[in-house]
């Protein structure tokens, strides 16, 4: 994304004839849509979180930081952080599938691209659409319970009924459903790496992980950073399948579902206004952090 | 990765095995027996009459043609402006774009629904036009990165024909910008269709509803008729098949593109 900050000033000279407004005359209607849909929200809720508001009352009295105390001290609203951990492991699990995967279709060519439709597929689907195909999945005695009876686990799961199982049954739907992209990503940076490394490494005697290890991993670094951020931010914000399948019930309620239910079904708003913010400002933090320890490089190997 | 292949296939194909099935036999058969009519549809039939599929295609349709579009103009012109004037504000109008794209937007609709309310849009089709146009940055950053592929030789010939920009933009950059049109309507084209978050929110009503909304309502009416779900779902996923199999290499592109940019 900073690509955008990179400007190439010296071909611009012979194109300076226009009016110092004709740019903005472009310009107009995004950035009315960008500070309407964006800015205006994020500031109006700062100003909601130090409030009581329910959202429609006219009154609403300031309250100064007892939402954020709120949010930290009482352990029934932190607990969501301890669901978000499940998504996010998870998620380091999907990374790794995806990584095996895209290095395995990489070296082997048969049937790579029926494979890789087969596993890419299931990002497309309609969000809903998934939660009932997998609500039919997790039922006790439904398709889950038949398969492991056939490898001999026999029983009668509660895999959405469990408060021990939910959040693990529900993060297994998102590996199933996200998989796919983190391979597409990742096999589209492995086949830019010039395959005369590869030949190199065979001559020298490299073998498959070693090829891995020192041609792909470092050749493809700045999409596994990438998705890393796009793990910890996607863990963080985990809302669709969970409000679909379970609507929070049974301790799989997320950040999301825990502010969309404060704000629209209990009315606290000040309370969902400031848990947004946090989440915002947890999203920003981790975003910063993965820019100071990846720095955007293009990584040349030639 | 046969088995990785299985683990994706098997949960879409026991939906559509119900789906094919009779209430008597969804009852008394296992998930992974097979339908004993593979020309079943009459819970096709049903889903697509009682659940309301009609018009929420219809709904989704509309949806998806305004914002695709408006997506498309206001991505490119965002994005000619940006690209190919100099003036004033510039980096401050970039790094604003920039850093919205940071901010997840499903954290900022607490303070957003009150703007849509106070905009007289909540339950009305304008709601989610207005916010899937009004939040794209991906589609941005996509038309920059092609932008910048295009010589400005071609933007200063035409001037020198006596061209003002807009008619550069319009009859010259645009033209060219067709493969990054693609790519975008690809992207934006399958997050209108699967969106469920903002309809959800934003039109409640029942006439409303988005193919995503109304299969939710699903849950209701047709309780534990798992054969009436399982044709829902499988209405709503074979249209995302069919383009599926038919642009896969522009969508391997196109979320590449989408997602990494």
């Amino acid at each position: 994304m900073t690509a955008l900050q990179k400007d190439r000033v010296p071909r611009r000279k012979a194109l300076r004839r226009h009016w110092w407004f004709t740019p903005w005359l472009y310009l107009l209607v995004p950035l009315a849509f960008l500070v309407t849909f964006t800015y205006l929200p994020i500031g109006d809720m700062i100003g909601y979180s130090f409030t009581d508001w329910d959202g429609i009352s006219p009154e609403r009295t300031n309250v100064g930081l007892k939402n954020y105390t709120d949010l930290f001290t009482r352990p029934e609203l932190f607990k969501v952080f301890l669901v978000s951990g499940v998504y996010l492991i998870a998620a380091v699990f999907q990374i790794a599938l995806a990584l095996y995967f895209a290095t395995v279709l990489s070296f082997n060519t048969r049937f790579r691209n029926l494979f890789k439709g087969i596993l890419f597929f299931p990002y497309l689907i309609n969000g809903v659409a998934i939660g009932f195909v997998f609500l039919f999945f997790f039922q006790p005695h439904g398709t889950l319970d038949s398969l492991l009876s056939m490898i001999g686990v026999h029983g009668k799961h509660q895999w959405l009924g469990d408060p021990d199982l939910v959040n693990k049954s529900l993060a297994g739907v998102s590996v199933w459903r996200y998989t796919g992209l983190n391979l597409v990503l990742f096999l589209g940076a492995i086949q830019s790496i010039p395959p005369h490394l590869y030949e190199a490494a065979a001559l020298d005697g490299a073998n498959r992980w070693q090829q891995f290890r020192h041609i792909i991993a470092p050749g493809i670094k700045p999409v596994i950073s990438l998705s890393a951020i796009l793990a910890v931010s996607g863990s963080l914000a985990v809302f669709e399948i969970p409000y679909i399948m379970t609507g929070g019930s049974n301790g799989s309620q997320t950040f999301v579902i825990q502010s969309i239910n404060m704000a629209f079904k209990f009315d606290k708003f000040g309370l969902a206004s400031a848990s947004a913010v946090v989440l915002i400002v947890l999203i920003l933090i981790v975003t910063w952090i993965q820019r100071r320890l990846v720095p955007e490089e293009r990584v040349e190997l030639s | 990765m046969v088995l990785a292949s299985a683990v994706v296939l098997v949960p879409l194909l026991v939906i559509l095995f119900t789906s094919l099935k009779t209430r008597k036999e969804a009852l008394g058969t296992g998930p992974l027996d097979l339908p004993s009519n593979w020309f079943n549809f009459e819970n096709f039939r049903i889903a697509f009459t009682q659940g309301h599929m009609m018009p929420a295609f219809l709904n989704t349709g509309v949806i998806l043609l305004v914002s695709v579009t408006g997506t498309v103009v206001i991505g490119s012109m965002t994005a000619y402006a940006i690209d190919r004037f100099e003036f004033r504000l510039k980096a401050v109008v970039m790094g604003a774009f920039l850093l919205a794209s940071l901010v997840p937007s499903v954290t900022t609709q607490v303070a957003t629904f009150q703007i849509v309310n106070n905009l007289g849009a909540f339950n009305t089709r304008w709601a989610p036009i207005l916010l899937y146009l009004g939040t794209d940055i991906i589609s941005i950053y996509i038309f920059l990165q092609f932008i910048r592929s295009i010589p400005v030789s071609l933007d200063e010939a035409a001037r020198l024909d006596g061209a003002n920009s807009f008619t550069i933009y319009w009859r010259i950059i645009l033209p060219m910008l067709k493969p990054a049109i693609a790519t975008v309507v690809i992207v934006k084209g399958v997050t209108v269709y699967n969106d469920f978050f903002i309809p959800f929110l934003y039109m409640p009503s029942t006439d409303l509803g988005t193919i995503s909304t109304s299969l939710f309502r699903f849950q209701g009416p047709f309780g534990v008729n798992w054969e009436i779900i399982s044709a829902g779902a499988i209405l709503v996923i074979l249209p995302t098949l069919i383009v599926f199999l038919a642009l896969q290499r522009l969508i391997y592109a196109g979320f590449a593109a989408g997602s990494t940019k």
